[in-house]
């Protein structure tokens, strides 16, 4: 054996080249007349300082925004703001990064190892949920490119039926839950898949997408920022950081004096009107009430948890290793050789069946760990939705609902109330 | 009546800086997770030259028209062969510049003569619409010196590469800005 060790390795060391010869079925050249090979000179992509400059001119934005909205109270400047971040985050910048997407990516990072979030992403993140946790949802008001696009073409508002609004005020909590479960386990990027208006932005996209961002831009004509109230995941977050934050827009500039002008004014119903005049529930009542469905949230917590952990396989067909793992089972079991461009790669790369199998097992574990997560999330936003609905605080202003008010200032121009500067 | 009043509007502001808090606390426990996680370099897509298939998805399922992906020639690698197997379609009856005899459909690829016996086949950028027919041509009959890659000047580097999602051999995958390409030829 130790007097063999040398050829041995002489024979490994042979192998070295094989990565490199293993495809050299043709042997190389051996120009005569002296021919130079061509250079392939590759573009290089946008330089990382262009993603910083994209971060301060949301920052930019974003004071700006909360300056016209809180101090100025200008509902001209506001729109001309969202014509500046449709210009630039949305035509200039094609709509990529955007802070609804940065959540998948936060998502990804969080629960995967092997991916590091860019800052940029982090930050688009992090930012604008910051200034709604202290001024309400400015990010909607002014820099969002999709609110933007949708407030621009918002002209001819018109009401919904309050039990339409509030069930498809629910749609955006199952987006959201199922956008972070589909990116923590790497399977797909939903909101940016389908996000509506990318492809105008884009000045191209499948005509599918053009289809629907029109529709959905049609729609909005009437129902104002459709995306915003019955879409957008992010705003889930906005809401809810939102409804804390202590300087947010007021609909007066001083006092409300209930004259109630305002209570048509805002397209999205974001306006609650005070209720002084009208007679309160007995406390007892309403304190029972509140109790019973107080003590109904860990319910629906754990039915939505169920509910989803019951449907891990289904939503796990969205990974793709999971689908190619089962079309590879039903083409074993028909018979039937499967013409898919997976399963073609798939046999042609080598990989084992075995290893497929126990990557989707894997996979489908990730789905059974996360969705119940996800289901409880949606239970208790379902509760919580209950209660806010039952519950009548005492009023004597008006005031926006901070969750749901997107900052817009259209409101200013109702209120008769004017400040001597 | 008025200390019930205090006490419920207490309680109010109690429930409010205690909801505040609990709203800030993802804001600061995110980034604090993330800190090992978070690159300040970009990202951007590109393909993964040996792990290609040459399904020609490239073409159809770029978001932009057309596609950013597009064929490179590794020319050390290239073999300058007469009968080139990424050129020439299967079956042609005689070897020429013919559009007929040509696998590009769209003409893309240019044969100019060095010497005996060696050509050079050079991808026209513009022409080129990402379908790599002649990467799998090549891959087949010749040396494998056309691949595919993401060009950068036309990528608009989404979050989610459309055709990352639907690559069969999951050959795209992000890779540093810096290093941008995956040659063919890299040593």
């Amino acid at each position: 054996m130790k007097k063999a060790l040398p050829y041995i390795i002489f024979i490994l060391l042979l192998f070295w080249h094989v990565a490199i010869l293993s495809q050299d079925r043709f042997p190389r050249p051996e120009f005569e007349s002296g021919h130079v090979y061509p250079t392939n000179q590759m573009p290089v992509p946008r330089a990382p300082v262009w993603g910083y400059i994209d971060l301060a001119v949301l920052l930019g934005a974003l004071t700006v925004t909360t300056w016209l909205a809180l101090k100025k109270r200008s509902r001209q400047g506001l729109v001309w703001m969202s014509l500046f971040s449709l210009a630039y985050f949305g035509f200039y910048r094609e709509g990529c990064i955007c802070a609804v997407g940065s959540v998948q990516n936060v998502s990804l990072a969080l629960f995967n190892t092997g991916y590091s979030i860019p800052l940029t992403a982090l930050m688009f993140f992090i930012i604008p949920l910051l200034f709604a946790l202290a001024y309400g949802r400015v990010f909607c008001a002014g820099v969002c490119p999709l609110g933007a696009i949708q407030e621009l073409t918002g002209i001819r508002p018109v009401k919904i039926p309050k039990l339409v609004e509030i069930l498809l005020a629910f749609v955006p909590f199952i987006y959201l839950a199922i956008a972070i479960l589909f990116s923590s386990t790497n399977s797909q990027f939903i909101i940016c898949r389908y996000d509506p208006f990318v492809g105008i932005f884009r000045l191209d996209a499948p005509y599918t997408m053009i289809i629907f961002g029109a529709l959905l831009l049609f729609a909005g004509v009437f129902v104002n920022r459709p995306y915003c109230r019955f879409l957008c995941p992010y705003g889930v977050l906005l809401n809810i950081f939102s409804r804390f934050a202590g300087k947010h827009l007021t609909i007066t500039p001083a006092e409300c004096t209930n004259c109630r002008l305002c209570e048509e004014a805002c397209p999205y119903n974001a306006i609650i009107p005070s209720n002084i005049e009208q007679k309160q529930e007995e406390q007892d009542k309403s304190r029972k009430r509140f109790i019973l469905y107080f003590v109904f949230v860990p319910v629906f917590a754990l039915a939505g948890a169920l509910l989803l952990y019951n449907m891990a396989p289904v939503l796990s067909g969205a990974n793709s290793n999971v689908r190619l793992a089962r079309e590879i089972r039903a083409e074993k079991k028909s018979g039937i050789e499967s013409t898919l461009k997976d399963v073609i790669a798939y046999k042609e790369s080598g990989k084992t069946e075995t290893e497929l199998y126990n990557e989707e097992e894997l996979i489908i574990g990730r789905f059974r760990n996360g969705s119940p997560w996800a289901g409880a999330f949606l239970g208790i936003s379902f509760g919580i939705g209950m209660i806010s609905l039952t519950i009548k605080s005492r009023r004597s202003e008006y005031k926006p609902n901070q969750g749901k008010c997107y900052s817009c200032g259209r409101c200013f121009k109702y209120c008769p109330i004017k400040v001597k500067s | 009546m008025k200390a019930d009043k205090n006490k419920y509007q207490s309680r109010r502001d109690f429930v409010k800086s205690a909801g505040k808090l609990i709203v800030v606390l993802p804001l600061v426990v995110v980034p604090a997770l993330l800190i090992k996680k978070t690159s300040v370099k970009g990202y951007v897509w590109q393909i993964d030259p040996f792990k290609c298939t040459q399904c020609g998805q490239c073409k159809t399922n770029c978001v932009l028209t057309p596609s950013a992906s597009k064929c490179v020639h590794a020319f050390r690698m290239c073999g300058y062969c007469d009968l080139c197997g990424g050129y020439l379609r299967q079956g042609v009856k005689s070897i020429s510049t013919a559009a007929e005899n040509q696998l590009c459909p769209t003409g893309a690829i240019t044969r100019k003569f060095v010497e005996e016996p060696y050509f050079e086949y050079t991808i026209n950028e513009k022409l080129c619409d990402g379908c790599a027919k002649c990467v799998k041509g090549c891959g087949d009959f010749g040396n494998g010196s056309l691949y595919m890659q993401i060009r950068h000047d036309r990528c608009v580097n989404c979050n989610e590469c459309s055709i990352a999602r639907t690559c069969p051999s999951n050959a795209i995958s992000r890779i540093p800005a810096s290093i941008a390409y995956l040659p063919k030829d890299r040593k």
